[in-house]
């Protein structure tokens, strides 16, 4: 007995049937990221308030007078979502215990793109990290600035042709490798940190759900594949989701109190290149691009199952 | 009854934002700010008022956490100098959009370069265009007064704007001055508790911060801009409802000896009390010489200013900043335009002085007000200059 033919039996249970985030919103066609996020606000529930950075999903939700969020929802600007969340958060703290406001138990969350987490939004989320608020951090990541035209980040894959990173005739793409964000927030001592993807939607919630249970600060950092932007078929957004997470290219895990585990096993990595040629970005590159593309993969996904082995929770 | 105190306008700063029973502060030390941000650092940490103190990693997140906190519903407060009220500048005029009662210090001090601690008024003539009230104090009470003003003014449901009081940098900040503090019980009465029109809650889920289409971004501009020029007559009021409870005296703009002057010496901020000693000097010499201070910097009190200097033939303005290539300073540039269409106007001469830290005297002020009235037209000119 499938899940899918006694839906109304068991996906109430798996996932809230409420919608959090209107239809009628101004995403592209098959956006992966407008999906995860959908996925994120279902999972909170309504005990939530979002701090929202400049980006893709602030703007096709955001024309006044229009919006398409039902949760209280703040946007400021590009780089400091981090910190209007720990304001949120210390705003609720303060007015809940002095009996301002009613007795609810609400989860701040700020959601940002990759830009407003690595990049311009580093040093904000560092800081509200670091400084321990009950808030969970959530990077869309869809590996470039592609509110302002297909831009590189520091999230941009290794070799990814964008509009400043350009497949040129003597430098072919991006020249760097993704910034390890996930590693980056353990480092702070982030309760939890997980990475997921709206391709493995239950994951997904979970994950969410866990975060929004953790007292203290969590990080979620969500691949979100943008048709648009990664010049695939639009059709094919959910199957390149799949595809980075069986040929490892981002794996999906979850780190408690430092202690690193493999939420979805893939068993046998997929070639890197079943997900790079269905990807206009990466139309550039040659067999020995490939070869190096798959070893840093490898590379990076040792680096992993050495963590998931040898790393322990600090509790 | 308030108490009579003598304290470091600093600590008696940060001593009358826990009077106003903040709910949260965001600040990120800076001199001269640095002695407020560790008094109510203390203030919190010693359990004298229940708030949220956030140590935050720069102003810009400062001022950002201070956003998030006041649309949730939260009396907030920061204070700044400098390069911090810059670098927090990108967020000021959303606050100000969002119609968010923060109330801020800005203890000023000269913008780098080259680098310089002390104090001038180029930092806030630097954020200016910001939507904010911006009041200027002269003395460790009007800083005292003016910090408790400021959230009734801003909180208030037909104003809903920051606002910033300018304390200047070390000539105020760390003077240890004689001053009466409110009690608890008088502010209480001032200064209820915040009432929010909208505040980010389940309860209620509001969107904020929704961008503007051409078709609709001028409409809201010209709304802030009329809310920021309405708030003077609320500004006012707060302040009758002041002089009434304390009975001291605050007005847009204050006049010394103006009565008969020929001459108007123009000052913002503590410099006004040495101005004041120029002025009773000259007046011995029967220089028919007065002084005008400008309390309120936005909404620019038009009508309280022209009043001012009815009748006087020469207008002396102490410009603490520099708008470099630009027809004269910031404070010359406003009172020039205020005067502009009038039949009968003025000479308006334009002084730069006291730039980051330089010390003016009470002669500087005797020798710009003689200058002045000798001018033919309207000048521009730095003072006290080594060439």
């Amino acid at each position: 007995m499938s899940i899918v033919q006694n839906f109304e039996v068991f996906v109430p249970k798996l996932i809230e049937k409420r919608e959090f985030f209107s239809p009628g919103h101004r995403a592209c066609q098959g956006c992966g990221e407008v999906v995860a996020l959908r996925l994120v606000l279902k999972a909170l529930g309504e005990n939530a308030i979002i701090s929202n950075a400049t980006g893709c999903m602030e703007i096709i939700s955001s024309a006044y007078p229009h919006t398409a969020w039902m949760h209280p929802y703040i946007h400021v600007a590009f780089e400091n979502t981090a910190a209007v969340a720990s304001g949120v958060e210390a705003a609720l703290k303060a007015l809940r215990r002095k009996g301002k406001i009613s007795d609810r138990y609400v989860k701040s969350v700020g959601v940002a793109g990759d830009g407003g987490t690595a990049d311009i939004g580093l040093q904000a989320l560092s800081g509200a990290v670091e400084r321990g608020h009950d808030m969970i951090f959530v990077c869309l990541d869809n590996e470039a600035y592609m509110n302002t035209g297909i831009q590189r980040s520091s999230q941009t894959p290794f070799m990814a042709s964008t509009t400043t990173s350009p497949a040129g005739k003597v430098i072919p793409g991006q020249r760097t490798e993704k910034k390890n964000m996930p590693e980056i927030m353990v480092a702070h001592r982030a309760l939890y940190v997980a990475t997921a993807c709206p391709s493995y939607p239950i994951d997904l919630i979970n994950k969410v759900k866990k975060a929004k249970n953790t007292a203290g600060p969590s990080y979620l950092h969500i691949l979100s594949v943008c048709p648009t932007g990664w010049r695939s078929p639009s059709n094919e957004t959910m199957k390149l989701g799949r595809l980075a997470v069986e040929t490892g290219i981002f794996p999906l895990y979850e780190v408690e109190k430092g202690k690193y585990r493999i939420t979805w096993e893939v068993g046998k990595r997929r070639p890197v290149e079943d997900y790079l040629k269905i990807q206009g970005r990466f139309r550039h590159l040659t067999p020995e691009h490939i070869k190096q593309i798959q070893e840093k993969v490898d590379r990076e996904y040792e680096l992993l199952l050495n963590k998931v082995k040898y790393s322990k929770s600090w509790a | 009854m308030g108490k009579r105190i003598g304290m470091e306008v600093a600590i008696a700063a940060a001593e009358a934002v826990a009077l106003c029973r903040i709910d949260m502060a965001a600040v990120y030390p800076i001199t001269p700010q640095s002695h407020i941000a560790e008094h109510l650092s203390d203030i919190v940490h010693n359990g004298q008022i229940d708030a949220e103190f956030l140590t935050v990693e720069s102003e810009h997140s400062a001022m950002s956490a201070c956003v998030g906190a006041s649309a949730a519903g939260a009396r907030v407060y920061t204070a700044t100098s400098s390069q911090g009220l810059i670098l927090m500048h990108e967020i000021l005029p959303i606050a100000s959009a969002m119609r968010l009662p923060i109330v801020m210090g800005v203890c000023n001090r000269a913008v780098s370069g080259p680098l310089n601690i002390w104090n001038d008024h180029s930092d806030i003539m630097h954020v200016r265009e910001c939507g904010w009230i911006q009041l200027f104090a002269e003395n460790g009470q009007e800083v005292i007064d003016m910090t408790i003003q400021a959230f009734k003014m801003a909180e208030h449901p037909e104003v809903m704007l920051p606002a910033l009081v300018n304390i200047d940098g070390f000539q105020l900040t760390h003077m240890i001055e004689p001053m009466e503090m409110p009690s608890q019980e008088e502010v209480d009465k001032f200064l209820p508790e915040r009432k929010p029109f909208a505040y980010l809650h389940p309860d209620k889920p509001v969107s904020m911060g929704c961008f503007n289409m051409p078709d609709i971004f001028m409409e809201t501009m010209k709304a802030k801009d009329m809310a920021l020029r309405n708030s003077k007559k609320t500004i006012i009021k707060v302040w009758k409802d002041w002089a009434e409870i304390f009975g001291r005296e605050y007005q847009p703009v204050e006049t010394y000896k103006m009565k008969d002057a020929e001459v108007a010496i123009v000052t913002m901020g503590s410099m006004g009390e040495t101005a004041s000693v120029a002025v009773d000097e000259m007046r011995k010499a029967k220089m028919k010489v007065g002084l005008v201070k400008i309390k309120l910097w936005r909404p620019f009190p038009e009508e309280e200013f022209k009043a001012a200097v009815k009748g006087c033939k020469t207008i002396a303005i102490m410009d603490r900043a520099v708008s470099f290539g630009g027809v004269n300073g910031p404070v010359a540039a406003e009172i020039k335009s205020l005067f502009y269409h009038e039949q009968e106007r003025p000479k308006i001469v334009d002084f730069i002085m006291g730039l980051g830290g330089r010390d003016v005297r009470v002669e500087d002020f005797i020798s710009m007000a003689e200058r002045a009235k000798k001018k033919k037209e309207d000048t521009f000119e730095f003072l006290g200059v080594r060439e």
